[in-house]
């Protein structure tokens, strides 16, 4: 039997690993573009979010400017959810998670593919209109930038940690508060390194550490969340 | 040299660690029960008051082996997740899965120990303190294994993901806990700390220690009952879960 798939094997052309990773990273985009309405809904929750703390804790400049800086983060870790959630689903739903199994592309290297367009179709337009949901918080002009830096680090680890868990609940139902209860967790050093960030640009102090910890964790999670998430997809896929 | 591993290898085989650990069951349990009481009459009624904060701290004898279990629980179930991950014992994926929900309880009552103890000695009953708030992310991730586990219909598939979950977990734990003291020495200067395990008095060490052996013989004995429970529940179709149902049906 190995020796057969073996002889097959043989007689097809070597597997382009690059032009796989374009036709999935094609495919992705169009996807996307198809509806391309999808990609607004975080935006407008993150919106609703960053509007009802003003409602709630009154219009005091002060206060806000205080509290400003963890609230937008957490409100991009809570906008990420819903999106995180149905990762894998549709393509659990319409079998094209088992043709990437199948495939002789290396099943980690498209999960990784898959992550990133995810992230830059759902969670980048979040981070395109940081400076707008800064300005109703009143977030002083100079911790912007560190902000963004802080979000373009953290929003991609979560969304690596995030695949993960996505994959391991990919055929169950009732699924988001359970990817909420699991992520939350592993999201509390995320929180806090980007947080400690944007809090000492707020006062500052030097903010470099935590953004370099969170480069770090990047890394590490560009390497080890790819083969975790390939494994639970496996798990989710068989019988 | 064999006889060890072929020892092992019938041992994984549900029935027969079905009967093993029903005989080994009340072992553990009542040594842990007449353990438990000698170290809480030690630590209880033996030991001195603390000088400083009197008989409040006696709430260690229970809240201290609690929260080393909860620890030690969790690092059991993600070595069993990983023989399960790895070599598909159905054994080691029933084990990992009934380790959570006793390793959710410990961390529970070193929670609320931990709170009741707070509020004489801090004055409250919560505090971000670097310790509760790992304890607490602790709690949540047992959580999320027990929420994943009974998420997923067939079992096996469940322990599976599950024991995935534990393991992604268990590399997340250190970097958690280290981002947890630097958050908080960021936050806010040390607060009160527990006593230093140095510092401690023999009279008060023993019954410490005596609990803290009690606490590991009451999980073994409550993991290898919940495993008995969790194998029939897996093998229920099997002859020998069906064997055993008719016995028990006709004594």
């Amino acid at each position: 039997m190995a020796t057969l798939v073996q002889m097959q094997q043989a007689d097809l052309p070597a597997p382009d690993t690059f032009a796989a990773i374009r036709a999935l990273l094609r495919r992705e985009l169009l996807l996307a573009w198809r509806r391309r309405a999808d990609a607004l809904f975080p935006v407008l929750y993150a919106l609703i979010v960053v509007s009802l703390f003003p409602f709630a804790l009154g219009p005091d400049d002060a206060l806000l400017t205080r509290i400003s800086g963890g609230v937008l983060l957490v409100t991009v870790l809570l906008a990420m959810l819903p999106s995180l959630e149905s990762l894998f689903r549709g393509d659990l739903e319409d079998g094209s998670l088992e043709q990437m199994l199948l495939s002789p592309q290396p099943l980690p290297l498209l999960v990784l593919v898959r992550v990133l367009a995810h992230w830059a179709t759902t969670t980048l337009p979040l981070i395109i209109v940081m400076p707008l949901l800064a300005v109703l918080l009143r977030l002083p002009a100079q911790v912007l930038p560190v902000l963004i830096a802080a979000l373009l680090l953290a929003t991609p680890l979560l969304a690596l940690l995030g695949a993960i868990l996505s994959a391991l609940t990919a055929g169950t139902r009732r699924s988001a508060i359970l990817l909420a209860l699991m992520l939350l967790p592993l999201a509390v050093p995320v929180v806090i390194f980007a947080a400690g960030a944007v809090a000492a640009a707020q006062s500052g102090l030097p903010h470099l550490a935590p953004l370099l910890w969170l480069a770090a964790a990047l890394i590490l999670a560009l390497v080890l969340a790819p083969f975790a998430c390939a494994a639970a997809l496996r798990i989710a896929v068989e019988t | 040299m064999k006889i060890i591993p072929l020892w092992l290898h019938k041992l994984s085989s549900p029935p027969v660690f079905y009967r093993f650990a029903g005989t080994l069951r009340p072992w553990f349990l009542w040594s842990a029960l007449v353990l438990a009481a000698v170290g809480l009459y030690g630590g209880l009624v033996l030991a001195p008051a603390d000088y400083q904060q009197g008989d409040a701290y006696r709430i260690i004898f229970i809240h201290v082996p609690s929260a080393w279990m909860s620890l030690f629980i969790y690092i059991c179930m993600a070595v069993a997740g990983l023989i399960a991950m790895v070599w598909r014992i159905k054994l080691a994926e029933v084990i990992a899965m009934e380790c959570a929900p006793i390793g959710a309880a410990f961390t529970l009552v070193t929670l609320i120990t931990g709170s009741l103890w707070g509020k004489p000695m801090w004055g409250t009953w919560w505090t971000w303190d670097a310790r509760l708030t790992s304890e607490l992310v602790l709690l949540f991730l047992y959580l999320g294994v027990i929420g994943l586990f009974s998420a997923i219909e067939d079992r096996r598939r469940a322990a599976r993901a599950a024991s995935l979950l534990a393991l992604v977990g268990v590399v997340n734990l250190p970097i958690i806990h280290y981002s947890v003291v630097w958050w908080n020495t960021l936050h806010q200067g040390t607060t009160v700390r527990l006593l230093g395990p140095s510092k401690i008095a023999p009279d008060m060490l023993w019954p410490l220690l005596l609990m803290a052996l009690a606490t590991h013989l009451y999980f073994f004995a409550s993991l290898l009952n919940r495993a008995r429970v969790g194998l029939l529940a897996v093998e229920g179709g099997k002859e020998w879960a069906r064997a055993l149902i008719a016995e028990k049906a006709d004594a």
